[in-house]
């Protein structure tokens, strides 16, 4: 199954940093999530921008079991 | 610490305190008229938030780096004279007045120099996957000055 990475306000709304789930592509890995998580993640994920194995990414792309889905929320370094 | 030698870029995310001084000690070089430093460091407040007494950072461990290394390679291609480039960031838990960032650009002369470095902090803050926690003694929330993350080769001069 792929691997869900998530960050910064997004790991505080799901109450972890990751965890697999089922699906075949991305949208269906971020549904998966949502629905566990509740609407609070939902509500980070549609301010976040979404890659894949560390590029960006649109819900359409295929995912397999070694992919990396990660949500990130606006980034605050410096 | 630097990087191997013949490499021009050090990029670095760590929890170390960051080697300021080593970083400018290694953006020297002989062909370099000019050396600009820039530290970012943990200020009391932020836009509307008073008493800030620490911010906590966290990264995408595994992409952090790569990105840094993507700020470095958009500096070289817009300022094909600079010498060398440290791009450092410190993530965990920082007091005030810690140093949470450092940028050193080389260069012939000044000009680059100081357009380097400001190019390099701007685009890391747009880019690289680094999220910071303020912490203030009522409690703590994260950092509501963010950015919608960009590619590095897409953010303009």
């Amino acid at each position: 199954m792929p691997l869900l990475r998530v960050f910064g306000p997004a790991r505080d709304a799901a109450g972890t940093a990751g965890e697999q789930f089922p699906g075949a592509d991305v949208g269906a890995v971020l549904d998966a999530a949502c629905e566990r998580y509740g609407p609070g993640f939902a509500d980070v994920l549609r301010r976040s921008a979404v890659w894949l194995n560390g590029e960006p990414a649109t819900r359409a792309h295929a995912v397999g079991d070694d992919d990396e889905v990660a949500v990130l929320p606006p980034v605050s370094g410096g | 610490m630097p990087p191997v030698a013949g490499a021009d870029d050090w990029v670095l995310v760590t929890e170390e305190p960051l080697p300021v001084a080593e970083a400018l000690d290694w953006a020297v070089l002989p062909s370099c008229g000019a050396v600009v430093t820039f530290c970012g460091t943990v200020r009391d407040h932020s836009e509307g938030r008073d008493g800030v007494v620490a911010l906590e950072y966290e990264c995408y461990r595994e992409h952090a780096s790569p990105r840094l290394a993507a700020v470095a390679g958009s500096a070289r291609s817009r300022w094909p004279e600079l010498g060398r480039i440290a791009l450092l960031h410190r993530v965990g838990e920082l007091g005030l007045s810690e140093v949470s960032v450092v940028v050193v650009a080389s260069a012939p002369h000044r000009a680059e120099a100081f357009d380097a470095a400001r190019h390099c902090i701007d685009t890391l803050k747009a880019t690289v996957p680094i999220w910071k926690r303020e912490r203030w003694a009522g409690g703590s929330d994260w950092a509501s000055c963010a950015h919608e993350p960009r590619e590095a080769s897409d953010v303009s001069r």
